[in-house]
């Protein structure tokens, strides 16, 4: 593992990534009350990976006034924050200071995983079981004989028994559940053939005779135990690491009620009436129609424009949207569940159709599986009746075939390579919901992405700063520092080193520009038709008097032009993609032109401009319909509809929040190169997995002649079993070692 | 196999204590952080006085 260098890596990500700082309110709200004045607040932080990371998070924000403890859990990526008093300390901003960004986590996202502890513990009963099982059966294979076999047998059913009843339970219950429904799974043959095992031995030990296979059924149920543990843990680090990133829906917003009082509300007690203040950097929580105030807005998340728009008093603005420069008063048209949030939500469960058809490898071929062992067993049982009359021994060869035929290489091998897939994955900053999902990711041959917010940023890039005279560019850049617009962004990074401007005094006049005075001159950064008001007539540039403009005293100065940043390695990564044979296409929101010169400039052929939320989800039910297996990358609020509706979907941390729910994978750095990383590993894991049932079946196919011959003693049965398993999980660490990791 | 009356319930005992300090420790909360317990013998905590 590589060690901290958060520099570059993190400065990255500050500048790329949207942010909002939480208000101090929503961070009360998201807290957890302990003692009357204790508060505990979980904070996720993606960007700690390292000692250093840990010591310089904690102790900064030990410093912290009214602190009382801060705590890092590097595996969750997560702060936890115990703080006192009415006023919250100011967390957030400490950790942006240094270079970690921080977001709310949801009080609820706190319980503690049940299904995994119990798991765990399940492993633990039935690793203690089958170590001393083993211990007895070993002397009795290496020549305990008589009434010291005998009492080594009874001592083993009498471990046995907890062992059962405890870890097995889990599978008893899973096959109870599917027999109950008609149907047959994976751990149909576990449990009858566990059981049985267990019923024979006992028979043996009563009636002293010399082959019991308790240590068998014991230690099948450990390595299926830990197959299963692996699974849930990688499910379960992938869901609490998504669930943890940053919050895009509001919270909750200031509501100003009748008699002047304000009140700070959660989402979902906002009615249609309401008046609401929302403050320059806030998101709008539900739909409504501005009443007072002028600001610019991003829809970048809604609608997939990546301009900012400027709205003013009668605007109807949507939930989703951030307000970015003025503040502003809206009255809530909507309750939240109206809101265009929950609009998205239906059309995202109408869209839900090819996925919940994809049934997983491993349910494919145990639903092939069971009935063909238990019918092996029963033929032997007959044949070995009809051959010999025997019927004690009849059933112990059958009980054998079960027990040799148990799916314990089977039950390993497609978690275990998804597990090592999975975390070579994370490594790289890449989440995956389940392991079903690389499985279809595997199978894609088409990619569509969307443009705004997933092939570029969805901010503003400066790209004639060359053309620009120094010293104005450098005034431009100390002005626009002020602001928290786009475009102000991007050109308050062209500061001058060192040279800061005095300014007597800045304002910012939202959805015009700011206004800066130096020496009486009046500077203006912003809009033409405002800034420059004494060129209206003939300063228009090609822009018209739209674009932005840098004036003294009314008199153009300088002019800059804007286009949308692209995400690093956008256009590595479709290359990758198209050498995978995989054909991309881009769908987005966005204007014609705004499309072309992305898609130009990516080498991307096909587009599909100005389209409207189901319109996308239309276009990829088309390609399903031709037979194409279709991947959706995408992050907007208006992608989640085609994020559910695609074979698979990969969404960026920036998404918004149900689109990170809806998609399979999430990636946290900016590159896109995660696409092809992520189905490359796929692909490859896809490959290792078949490999792996090739590996049981041909053990089965070796295994099961030998049992069914009468030839398989205990001992044979724990050799075979033990190797079957140790070959699958060594085939599946290749993965690890394979490729070298490239850091995304 | 009067050795064995006692040696297995000692070898069980003792399996049974390590079974129990798992459990426990997986209680406790241990489990919680592995990858930061790795990382945190790195860090050198400071000598405060009181502490």
């Amino acid at each position: 593992m590589s060690c901290c260098a958060p520099g570059a890596e993190m400065a990255l990500d500050m500048g790329s990534i949207t942010s909002v700082v939480p208000s101090s309110q929503e961070i009360k709200l998201a807290s957890r009350s302990l003692d009357d004045d204790l508060r505990q607040t979980e904070l996720s932080v993606p960007s700690v990976h390292c000692a250093t990371c840990i010591q310089t998070i904690e102790t900064a924000l030990g410093k912290l006034d009214r602190v009382e403890s801060a705590r890092v859990n590097l595996s969750t990526k997560r702060v936890s924050v115990r703080w006192h008093g009415d006023e919250v300390p100011p967390f957030v901003v400490a950790l942006r200071r240094l270079g970690y960004q921080a977001h709310l986590f949801a009080p609820e996202a706190d319980e503690k995983d049940r299904t995994l502890s119990e798991l765990i513990r399940a492993v633990a009963v039935a690793g203690f079981a089958a170590g001393n099982i083993m211990l007895l059966s070993v002397s009795v294979w290496s020549g305990a004989e008589g009434a010291t076999r005998d009492l080594f047998h009874w001592v083993s059913a009498l471990i046995a028994i907890p062992a059962l009843a405890f870890a097995g339970g889990i599978f008893f219950k899973s096959a109870w559940n599917a027999l109950r429904h008609g149907r047959t799974n994976m751990d149909v043959p576990i449990a009858v053939g566990v059981s049985l095992a267990y019923a024979m031995s006992l028979y043996e030990t009563i009636t002293h005779g010399d082959h019991a296979y308790f240590d068998a059924s014991v230690s099948l149920l450990f390595f299926l135990l830990i197959g299963r543990t692996l699974d849930h843990l990688m499910r379960e680090r992938a869901r609490t690491a998504v669930k943890g990133l940053s919050q895009l829906a509001a919270r909750g917003a200031m509501v100003l009620r009748d008699d002047g009082a304000r009140d700070y509300l959660p989402v979902g007690e906002i009615e249609p009436g309401m008046l609401l203040l929302i403050a320059a950097g806030e998101r709008i929580p539900v739909d409504g129609k501005i009443t007072r105030g002028t600001s610019d807005v991003d829809c970048s998340l809604v609608s997939g424009e990546s301009t900012p728009r400027s709205v003013a008093p009668n605007d109807a603005v949507q939930a989703g949207v951030l307000n970015l420069t003025g503040p502003l008063t809206i009255e809530a048209t909507a309750a939240a569940k109206d809101s265009f949030l929950a609009e998205m939500v239906r059309l995202m469960e109408a869209a839900e159709g090819g996925r919940a058809q994809y049934r997983r490898i491993a349910d494919r071929v145990s639903a092939l599986y069971a009935p063909v062992v238990h019918l092996t067993a029963l033929v032997t049982f007959l044949g070995w009746m009809a051959a010999t009359g025997d019927w004690h021994r009849a059933i112990t060869i059958a009980i054998a075939v079960l027990i040799i035929t148990c799916p314990c290489a089977l039950g390993l091998a497609v978690p275990i390579v998804q597990v090592v897939a999975a975390r070579r994955l994370f490594e790289n900053g890449i989440m995956v919901k389940d392991g079903s999902a690389m499985e279809r990711l595997a199978t894609i041959d088409t990619a569509v992405f969307d443009k705004t917010g997933t092939l570029t940023l969805g901010q503003p890039r400066l790209i004639n700063a060359s053309s620009i005279d120094p010293a104005m560019l450098a005034i431009a850049a100390d002005m626009a520092a002020h602001s928290r617009h786009p475009f102000s962004k991007a050109i308050a990074g062209f500061a001058a080193p060192g040279g800061q401007h005095k300014f007597d005094a800045v304002t910012e006049h939202p959805g015009f520009g700011i206004e800066a005075t130096v020496a009486g001159n009046i500077w203006r950064l912003g809009r033409r038709g405002w800034a420059g008001w004494k060129a209206r007539t003939g300063g228009e540039g090609k822009h018209g008097f739209g674009g932005t403009v840098l004036t003294k005293d009314g008199i153009i100065g300088a002019t800059f032009d804007f286009e949308d940043a692209l995400r690093a390695d956008a256009g590595a990564a479709i290359q990758q993609l198209n050498d995978a044979g995989v054909s991309v296409e881009m769908l987005s929101g966005d204007t014609a032109a705004a499309c072309a010169g992305v898609a130009k400039m990516l080498g991307v052929d096909d587009f599909v401009p100005c389209l409207m939320p189901s319109g996308k989800v239309e276009r990829i039910e088309t390609l399903a319909k031709d037979g194409h297996k279709v991947l959706m990358v995408g992050d907007g609020l208006n992608d989640t509809p085609a994020l559910s509706a695609a074979h698979v979907s990969i969404a960026p941390a920036t998404a918004a929040d149900i689109g990170r729910n809806a998609a399979d994978f999430v990636f946290l750095r900016e590159s896109l190169l995660a696409v092809p990383l992520a189905l490359d590993v796929s692909r490859k894991a896809g490959s290792l997995i078949r490999q792996n049932i090739a590996i049981a079946i041909v053990y089965n196919a070796v295994a099961v002649p030998i049992a069914i011959l009468g030839h398989v003693t205990p001992l044979i049965a724990a050799i075979a079993m033990s190797a079957s398993s140790l070959l699958v999980i060594g085939n599946a660490l290749r993965l690890q070692s394979s490729t070298p990791n490239s850091p995304a | 196999m009067t050795t064995l009356a006692y040696l297995i319930p000692v070898a069980l005992f003792l399996g049974a204590l390590g079974l129990g300090s798992f459990l426990w420790a997986l209680r406790s909360g241990q489990y919680e952080d592995l990858d930061g317990a790795a990382e945190r013998i790195l860090i050198e905590r400071e000598d405060k006085p009181g502490r």
